[in-house]
């Protein structure tokens, strides 16, 4: 069985490569290169993989993994210029797929529990561009 | 590997109703679907690809490059168009959204290299949605 919780951020990110262009970063990325940065609100769905406790009758206490997310995500996250405040993005451009890609493995080890694990990263930079990630190996459809 | 969507609006007719079932029961089967002069429906249509991210540019799809499939060979003959009337393969099947999803996937799997001649991305999936209530979803390797 898989669980989902939502939780929402917004920041502000540019998505250049600095040893390249202007011109050149334009060409990649459109106006998500411009140089001063721009915000999103983003949207992020976690869920978790596994069998309902015999007990409880819950894959996980969603309480907890709402305060797992809000540690993990919406504090470093929420209110940031990304490319300045956030690590890695110092070092990798902000794009959405690697924001699944960070917070996936901010949660990855922190969720793996007693018959549950981490099942997917949906972030919506928009509600028209979003990205799914399922860790190494690939998602299936 | 990353599936990343993205989601186009279009705004269109049709109507169903078959050739090879009688008037009563094209009206059994598709009901209100069915009254003659057609009626409409805001779409929204999310494409999903599949890839590794670009070592460059960390991203898995170029989003402006999807769009101008999208543009080329979803919205400009399917925006604001009778899809009965002005769309050739709906002349000899009716229009109904898991066929619009077929032929949107057909149309999209013979453009793609246009836009993305390398291994990847690839189109993993297309779904229609006919109402916020109505969705239809095929994947990519059911479209032939």
């Amino acid at each position: 069985m898989v669980i989902t919780r939502r939780v929402e951020f917004s920041a502000s990110h540019v998505c250049r490569i600095p040893r390249l262009s202007d011109e050149e970063n334009g060409r990649l990325f459109g106006p998500e290169a411009n140089p001063h940065g721009h915000g999103h609100n983003y949207v992020v769905e976690v869920s978790v993989a596994g069998e309902p406790d015999a007990v409880t009758g819950m894959v996980m206490d969603l309480k907890e993994l709402k305060e797992i997310l809000t540690r993990e995500i919406v504090e470093p996250y929420d209110h940031r210029f990304l490319n300045y405040e956030v690590r890695p993005f110092d070092r990798v451009v902000p794009t959405v797929e690697n924001i699944a890609r960070d917070i996936w493995e901010r949660l990855d080890a922190g969720l793996r529990g007693a018959g549950r694990q981490l099942h997917s990263v949906r972030v919506y930079e928009t509600p028209d561009l979003f990205v799914d990630y399922c860790g190494e190996p690939p998602c299936s459809a | 590997m990353f599936r990343v969507t993205r989601r186009y609006r279009f705004a269109a007719s049709h109507r169903l109703h078959s050739p090879q079932l009688s008037e009563e029961d094209n009206r059994r089967v598709y009901g209100k679907c069915s009254h003659p002069y057609g009626h409409g429906h805001n779409y929204v249509l999310e494409v999903s690809a599949r890839g590794p991210l670009d070592a460059i540019t960390g991203r898995a799809l170029d989003p402006a490059a999807l769009d101008r499939l999208v543009e080329r060979h979803v919205l400009a003959p399917f925006d604001r168009r009778n899809l009965n009337v002005e769309a050739p393969v709906f002349a000899g099947a009716v229009p109904t959204s898991e066929n619009l999803a077929v032929e949107i996937g057909r149309r999209l799997t013979e453009g793609w290299s246009e836009e993305f001649p390398g291994e990847w991305p690839r189109l993993d999936r297309v779904r229609v949605a006919e109402t916020a209530n109505n969705m239809f979803e095929i994947g990519a390797d059911e479209i032939r």
